[in-house]
């Protein structure tokens, strides 16, 4: 970390990127982890899935140093996260980039300001420069004819995309993309799906997937966590990702409709409540 | 009854709580290092509360300084004493009228669309996003919107008082006769510009820091869903409009009640 | 980018507007003139009894405003009351040193004010003199409790 080889040594060898060490999270009274472990390798694509409410977005999170762990760690290229200081975490989050699920673009820019944004507050570039960059940028999303719409007049794929834009404007390290496929149409599922594969073998950068797309997740995925139940249920690369051993697992990327993961919500038994034997309700 | 105990500890631990967490929010948005960049974001929230109130508040003041002058005359011409009738508008609207009205249409007008457009962002994520891309959207949105609130307002309530004096001087001196000079002259030689002027602007400082500041705290703080939205919208103009009014009890106790 | 210059039209109008609306305010509401008065003197008075006469009340002269009512104070002395008048630095050394002082109101129920008037004599007022004759302010109780002794005695 001292010198500059040391630092080209530590790119070359595959020393994970993220380090993730017994992760406890709890939200009130429910536990959402329970000593969560993973090590995200630099430089490649790696997706966490599980069903929905286990508390991936909040993994994310957590990663991203927005929420504070009750117990454990995670170090992002050797750095604490949560042992920084909200100026240090600040610059941290500079070799970060991160897609979210809604988009989350700024309603009062358009689309070349909202890529141009990061830009704008990290570097002292040029406006000729910045304006290559943000070009570049939504080319390689193809939406470079759309710069100067506003966020209102986008679909929901091509607000995706601008995000995306906007998430590697700072050629970041590390991406993480929250549900990037939630709620689009084959189509842009498609497009979305090349772009994070191409960004990842065009500019190296190491990536992780939140979803429950699993056909689309694993054709990217170098790597698979699943998670259910606070815990890393299975990993693996995706063709060898152990699937039956565990039940929940089994469920899940099998897409059963009951199964340990119940289908009911948690009630009492269905005859005596019908029979009224409670309240009015 | 020790349960009613614990409830009542309960609940002022955790106003206290809310209150300082409001207070470190006031403190670590307002003190940032300025920029070329957050002056022209303060330019623009300037132009979203101050100039974009503006027709609504010049209106109000226009009406409030015509029915002053005209429910003054009714009063003072019993006495004999329409003459006054300068120095009772200008006094009522500079000391009392002009900060408190103006800081309400102003918490009703600007700070309940600070609150919804605040809370709209952070339900869009565009906080958190902005946090993600390391940027503190303490500095780069709430501080501009709190700046532009603390120097808009004062202008609005000097506007609404010239506004007030002048539709007084319509009704009083055009319409009900009172002679031009001593309308002019008893305003002259009864307003003092410290005591009155000076004290109603800093009566308006107050007022535009309470305001904005509840405004942009319930919209960071609140629930992003549409229904928290909506509360906290109302919960802004209810509690500015509280503050502003208590707030100026207690002022005018300080700056008139002849406690000095 | 166009938008944005109306917007700092705006903005900048907004604020002027609010700058002159201050000046309005100053000059035309609470009366401050902008040459302020190059010169001034002061005078003492001695009261009996000021009734309602406050700091900044006017001092007129054949009701014209002369000046204004500095400060007043408790004469431990004579226990009455000790008056500082502002007058303006023309009549510095004009007015002859016989002059009266007394306190009048203005209508019926209006605010009080000193009214000077001019004696006779050669010697005149300067810097920090005292004007020796005043008559105090008319109180409506005294006058009340004068009349109705006097209907009593007849």
């Amino acid at each position: 970390m001292f010198d500059n080889s040391g630092w080209e040594s530590e790119r070359m060898t595959d020393s994970p990127f993220v380090e993730v060490e017994g992760l406890h999270y709890s939200r009130g009274e429910t536990a959402i982890f329970r000593g969560v472990d993973m090590a995200i390798p630099r430089g490649r694509i790696t997706a966490i899935m599980g069903p929905s409410g286990t508390g991936k977005t909040t993994l994310l999170k957590l990663i991203g140093g927005q929420l504070v762990p009750d117990a454990g760690r995670v170090r992002i290229a050797g750095e604490d996260v949560h042992a920084l200081s909200r100026k240090a975490l600040f610059k941290l989050r500079r070799r970060m980039g991160m897609l979210f699920q809604s988009g989350a673009l700024f309603s009062d820019l358009d689309v070349y300001e909202n890529v141009a944004f990061p830009l704008r507050v990290h570097t002292d570039l040029p406006e000729s420069m910045i304006r290559d960059l943000v070009l570049l940028k939504l080319q390689a999303v193809g939406l470079r004819g759309a710069r100067e719409l506003t966020p209102a007049e986008l679909s929901g794929g091509m607000a995706r995309r601008v995000a995306l834009a906007r998430a590697i404007a700072l050629d970041p390290e590390l991406v993480l993309y929250d549900e990037p496929f939630v709620g689009q149409d084959p189509i842009s599922m498609g497009v979305l799906v090349q772009l994070i594969r191409r960004l990842n073998e065009a500019l190296g950068l190491t990536a992780v997937v939140v979803s429950h797309d699993i056909k689309e997740t694993l054709s990217i995925a170098d790597y698979v966590y699943v998670i259910a139940d606070g815990r890393v249920m299975a990993r693996g690369a995706p063709d060898e990702l152990d699937v039956d051993r565990d039940p929940r697992v089994r469920q899940f990327v099998h897409g059963e409709a009951d199964g340990p993961v119940p289908f009911h919500y948690p009630a009492r038994d269905f005859h005596a409540d019908l029979l009224g034997a409670g309240g009015p309700r | 009854m020790i349960e009613r105990i614990v409830r009542l500890g309960r609940w002022g631990c955790e106003t206290l709580e809310s209150l300082g967490d409001a207070g470190i929010f006031l403190v670590q948005s307002m003190f940032g290092v300025p920029s070329a960049e957050g002056f022209r974001l303060w330019l623009r929230q300037v132009h979203f509360v101050g100039v974009m109130s503006l027709a609504i508040v010049l209106v109000s003041g226009l009406f409030i300084g015509m029915v002053l002058a005209l429910q003054g005359y009714t009063i003072l011409v019993d006495f004999g004493a329409e003459d006054a009738l300068g120095q009772m508008v200008a006094l009522s609207l500079l000391r009392e009228l002009a900060p408190v009205v103006a800081a309400l249409l102003f918490a009703g007008r600007a700070g309940s669309a600070l609150t919804a457009e605040i809370g709209l962002m952070k339900a869009t994520e565009q906080l958190t996003s902005m946090e993600m891309i390391g940027v503190d959207p303490l500095r780069r949105v709430v501080a501009p919107r709190l700046w532009a609130g603390f120097v808009a307002l004062p202008l609005l309530t000097i506007g609404f008082g010239v506004v007030g004096v002048w539709g007084g001087q319509l009704v009083g001196v055009q319409w009900l006769g009172v002679f031009e000079g001593s309308y002019w002259g008893n305003m002259q030689a009864s307003v003092d510009f410290i005591a009155d002027v000076g004290n109603g602007l800093l009566k308006s400082l107050v007022f535009a820091l309470v305001v904005t500041w509840i405004a942009v705290y319930q919209g960071y703080a609140l629930v992003p869903t549409s229904e928290g939205i909506s509360r906290a919208t109302t919960r802004t103009v209810v509690y500015a409009s509280l503050a502003v009014l208590g707030l100026d009890f207690v002022l005018t106790a300080v700056m008139f009640g002849g406690l000095s | 980018m166009k938008r944005s210059k109306t917007m700092e039209l705006g903005v900048g109008l907004f604020m002027l507007a609010g700058i002159l609306g201050l000046v309005f305010l100053g000059l035309r509401v609470s009366g401050l003139s902008l040459e302020r008065p190059e010169s001034s003197f002061e005078l003492e008075a001695n009261f009996a009894n000021i009734g309602g006469l406050k700091p900044r009340a006017r001092i007129t002269m054949a009701g014209v405003t002369v000046g204004r009512v500095q400060s007043i104070e408790l004469d431990t002395d004579w226990y009455d009351a000790h008056v500082i008048m502002e007058l303006d630095g023309s009549l510095e050394d004009t007015l002859p040193e016989d002059s009266t002082a007394a306190i009048l109101t203005s209508g019926l129920l209006g605010e009080q004010y000193i009214g000077l008037s001019v004696g006779g004599a050669p010697e005149t007022l300067g810097e920090g003199d005292r004007i020796r004759d005043t008559q105090s302010a008319l109180v409506l109780e005294e006058l009340i409790q004068q009349f109705v002794s006097n209907m009593a005695k007849e």
